[in-house]
């Protein structure tokens, strides 16, 4: 906390307390995959487990080292599709979602064929971006868009909708137009909602990004693809370890972003 | 009226209400009601929850149109002249207090520099000054009750509206904010319509009460209080205090 003068009924002092290191707080989660890690290696060397469906921790530990260039190559390609199809969606998605708000009307018309859309399974319209875009990099993009957008458009609608009645009031009080009011009241209000959005499309987008690769070539989609056909289930997993890797990290920048943003006054930042 | 009109500062507007009306949906809330508020007034409305009270206040405040009926301003004021506080004091949590107290001039579009300093002098008004660079998450209750009172005020309001400002407050809280709010009734010339369902609130704070019946709107009571125009907490344990709240109860309870 800042150092501010000690005024009554001043909460604040409890938020200091109880914030250990960030590589203390991560042991406990450290635990059952340490755990884990082992019982499956023992499991798989000691033949109760056949190496061929599921390979030891260590081979795929050794997979890694071994493509290393393949693989890191592969993480960046996926990377670049993902980060762009979230980019897109996130920018689509809010913008879907203030036009959605901007009256009843248009909700009844439009919020129906989002949520529907929302149920198209990708694996199922994969080919069919394959045809429309070609094989390469824009299928991938356009399918880490197509699955990480409902949930952008969704949680920021939520969130615009529900600003609250007496702020609105406030703002017409004094004249605010639409646009200013958008921006300096619904956005901000919005924000903690916009961001939960954006944490769910982040896992999503590198789903839909490795998925569109599996069919459009490229990435670690191709990776894992290349390997199952060649029974490197240790190559499968090493790449699939990796794409795990990359959703975390879309999910810490998001988390950082709310860090930053929310810590000052919402409470989901001031724990 | 003219006898207590003078006596009380007239820098506020005047406002004449003439067969108000306001239905929802099949619910008639405000059947037709006159009500005529002189500049510089200090208006309490009571009556039970869901007497239409509120809305009367949203339609002072133009936020909501009559559905019948007229409702006028002497002088004719623009919009940025009324203020409104509402139940709760809705600030704007990713806001500083200070940015929050300075929010209705931005919307006006009033220059950075002389927003700031209106948002100090009326955050010093109600004490809170060394309380500027905090969010509202910091704030007891209390503190962020006078921070929307300072926004309120920080326009120089012609007319300031309040809707049961107070009342989700302890009452020492309380006490003292009734205290904070006559005093700058006194000094600034504002007409001030205050809509509570406590009586000893409306008795204490103003000039003159009005109280609603529970259905249609209807106003059962009009009463000049009479009572010493200076209030303090002396004033609480001041008999003629408790004979102007039953008065006042005893028109809320007659039906």
């Amino acid at each position: 906390m800042h150092a501010l003068k000690p005024l009554t009924g001043v909460r604040g002092s409890e938020q200091s307390r109880g914030r250990k290191g960030p590589l203390l707080a991560a042991i406990p989660a450290l635990v059952p995959f340490v755990v884990i890690t082992s019982a499956l290696e023992l499991a798989v060397r000691g033949g109760l487990v056949r190496a061929y469906l599921v390979p030891a921790p260590s081979s795929v530990f050794r997979a890694m080292v071994e493509s290393r260039g393949e693989l890191m190559r592969a993480m960046l390609t996926t990377s670049a599709s993902a980060l762009l199809g979230f980019f897109l969606s996130t920018v689509a998605g809010i913008g879907i979602a203030v036009f959605l708000s901007s009256s009843r009307a248009i909700q009844r018309a439009f919020y129906p064929y989002a949520v529907f859309f929302q149920t198209v399974p990708l694996i199922a319209i994969a080919p069919l971006l394959v045809i429309w875009f070609g094989y390469g990099t824009r299928t991938v993009v356009a399918s880490a868009f197509v699955v990480s957008i409902f949930p952008v458009i969704a949680n920021t609608l939520t969130g615009i909708l529900s600003t609250d009645p007496a702020l609105r009031d406030l703002f017409r009080l004094y004249g605010a137009s639409t646009l200013v009011t958008l921006f300096k009241l619904r956005f901000p209000a919005a924000l903690p909602q916009i961001l939960t959005g954006l944490r769910v499309a982040s896992g999503l987008a590198v789903i839909g990004a490795i998925v569109g690769e599996f069919i459009g070539g490229q990435g670690l989609g191709s990776v894992v693809d290349i390997a199952r056909t060649q029974q490197r289930v240790d190559k499968v997993f090493a790449a699939v370890l990796l794409a795990s890797v990359l959703g975390l990290a879309l999910f810490g920048l998001i988390n950082l972003i709310s860090y930053v943003t929310l810590r000052r006054w919402h409470a989901s930042e001031q724990a | 009226m003219g006898a207590i009109a003078s006596s009380v500062p007239s820098g506020g507007v005047a406002l004449d209400l003439k067969n108000v009306r306001r239905v929802f949906d099949d619910l008639v809330v405000i059947e037709s009601l006159d009500l005529r508020v002189e500049a510089g007034e200090f208006l309490a409305i009571l009556g039970p929850s869901g007497c239409g009270k509120s809305t009367l206040l949203r339609m002072i405040a133009r936020l909501a149109e009559p559905d019948a009926g007229r409702i006028t301003f002497h002088p004719d004021t623009e919009r940025f002249q009324t203020a409104f506080v509402f139940q709760d004091a809705h600030l704007l949590p990713w806001r500083t207090v200070l940015d929050n107290a300075a929010l209705p001039l931005e919307l006006m579009g009033i220059e950075r520099e002389q927003r700031y300093r209106r948002a100090h002098a009326s955050l010093r008004q109600v004490s809170l000054s060394e309380a500027e660079g905090r969010y509202p998450a910091q704030l007891s209750g209390g503190m962020k009750m006078r921070v929307s009172l300072a926004r309120a005020l920080v326009t120089a309001p012609r007319l300031l509206l309040l809707d049961e400002p107070f009342a989700a407050l302890d009452e020492i809280t309380r006490f003292r904010l009734d205290n904070q709010l006559r005093e700058l009734w006194r000094q600034r010339a504002m007409t001030v319509v205050f809509v509570t369902h406590s009586i000893s609130e409306a008795a204490f704070l103003a000039n003159r009460a009005i109280v609603l019946s529970r259905r249609g709107g209807r106003i059962k009571l009009d009463r000049r209080l009479e009572l010493p125009s200076e209030r303090t907490d002396d004033l609480r344990a001041n008999p003629r205090l408790g004979r102007e709240m039953k008065i006042l109860l005893d028109a809320m309870e007659e039906e």
